[in-house]
């Protein structure tokens, strides 16, 4: 059972500030975004209807926490259905960097995040990838493009923020 | 026409046929790819736990882009829509806009607005059309059938991408390959999203997404499946194997990318387009465009 008294109805209103997260009150619960994403077909669990829903009715730390929210596989098809223009891949992008901020982001991010700071790229471009490059007459890949150790510190927001 | 190459991560390390065949269809075309060796990532990984980071990143590239006056071309589809993306938040939102200048300010690069970011195969629709990719044809394909996927990011959002095609009823790869002699087919799973985005996060999730276009085209039989996307890449023909051992079953269904399909219609042999790279082979087109 849903208590609302239990309830935060501020967060909606923390989601709608998050860019991205604009369009989740104009919701009005016609599940198409549901009805049109596979994820949700093959894991029943994950429904974007009720990940609306639970956010509109504030259960903050239940969407937060949730699992659920991660396996968004951005494919945009709820938002090219959606009647509201409710962006709800957008919405759930919002969402999850509110979770991250949180503290709830899933490990894998955060070693995204310093593998970027550090090398540019998620993926290592050493002497031996630029000597394959080179047999096949590709040109010369950088190793750690400037910047991105600038742009991301060491970690960047990954890491939970204290609650102000 | 020239274009600044953004080649992302897994391109220039894990997808070097994809990247072969798509400079060799420039080169056929006459369009000048420019390199820029520093271009990293577009930002996309870090999105989810930090978008104004990721805002950040691509903004980096659409402003070296900016400072070469020239339009940005990704290969893969998850870099140009992440940098499309950046681009029309920049231009909307000036809030956003103000704080990821503020951070580009000090690596000495600013925002430009009007940078065009393209898709490769988007851009070669576009800036040659479809009589002057037919007149670049020189080897007919005709008797081969691939299956186009679209995949997410090549056509949505669609506020995005801005009426290129239709994402609901698409037709731009299908032209692509109907231009080679080679027919482009339709199908169920058309539509489908590869699951490459849910791989990190669920293995066997993204698993049964891929799985269910792979099943419906191992069963109907065609030449290849033809990608536009390496993410599409790694679920569908990376993943395969994997896939089928998980389903207790036996799958083999050739996947090229769209770029490949061309360059052998251009004359380029097999060889050239890296076609030895690909893991699940489509051994008889390779053999009929082996003189």
């Amino acid at each position: 059972m849903i208590r609302l008294n239990q309830c935060d109805p501020a967060f909606k209103y923390e989601v709608a500030a998050t860019p991205g997260g604009e369009g989740i009150t104009t919701c009005f619960a016609c599940a198409a975004c549901s009805a049109r994403c596979l994820v949700g077909e093959l894991k029943p669990e994950y429904d974007p209807r009720r990940i609306i829903r639970l956010t509109l009715l504030g259960r903050r730390e239940e969407v937060l926490s949730s699992p659920l929210i991660w396996l968004c596989s951005t494919c945009y098809s709820c938002a090219e259905v959606c009647p509201q223009q409710v962006r709800f891949t957008d919405v759930l992008t919002a969402i999850k960097n509110l979770a991250a901020r949180a503290g709830y982001a899933p490990p894998s991010t955060r070693a995204t995040a310093r593998l970027l700071a550090r090398q540019g790229r998620l993926l290592e471009v050493g002497e031996f990838e630029n000597q394959k490059r080179s047999d096949l007459g590709l040109p010369q890949v950088e190793g750690a493009p400037e910047d991105f150790q600038r742009i991301l510190g060491i970690t960047p927001q990954a890491e939970p923020e204290e609650e102000a | 026409m020239r274009g600044l190459l953004f080649l992302g991560c897994t391109v220039p390390v894990r997808n070097l046929n994809y990247e072969l065949s798509a400079r060799k269809v420039a080169a056929a075309l006459g369009l000048e790819l420019v390199d820029d060796t520093a271009l990293g990532c577009c930002g996309f990984p870090l999105k989810s736990a930090d978008q104004a980071a990721a805002l950040v990143i691509a903004a980096r590239a659409l402003a070296r882009a900016a400072r070469q006056e020239l339009p940005l071309v990704a290969l893969c589809s998850a870099c140009a829509g992440t940098l499309a993306e950046a681009a029309h938040i920049l231009d909307h939102h000036p809030e956003q806009r103000r704080a990821v200048e503020e951070r580009l300010q000090p690596l000495g690069l600013s925002y430009r607005p009007g940078v065009e970011v393209r898709h490769f195969l988007r851009f070669i629709l576009e800036q040659v059309g479809t009589e002057g990719l037919a007149a670049a044809m020189k080897r007919s394909l005709e008797g081969f059938r691939f299956a186009p996927h679209y995949g997410c990011h090549f056509l949505k959002p669609s506020e995005v991408t801005g009426g290129f095609d239709d994402p609901e009823d698409p037709g731009s790869l299908a032209r692509l390959i109907r231009l080679t002699g080679a027919q482009a087919v339709d199908y169920a799973t058309l539509k489908d999203c590869c699951g490459g985005g849910v791989l990190g996060a669920d293995e066997e999730l993204a698993a049964r997404m891929a799985a269910r276009k792979l099943l419906e085209l191992n069963q109907m039989g065609v030449t290849a499946l033809a990608v536009a996307c390496p993410f599409c890449n790694v679920m569908y023909e990376g993943q395969q194997k994997t896939i089928a051992k998980r389903l207790e079953t036996k799958l083999k269904v050739p996947v090229v990318y769209v770029t490949q399909i061309l360059g052998l219609a251009m004359g380029y042999s097999p060889e050239e387009l890296g076609l030895k790279l690909n893991r699940v082979k489509p051994k008889d087109l390779i053999k009929a465009c082996k003189e």
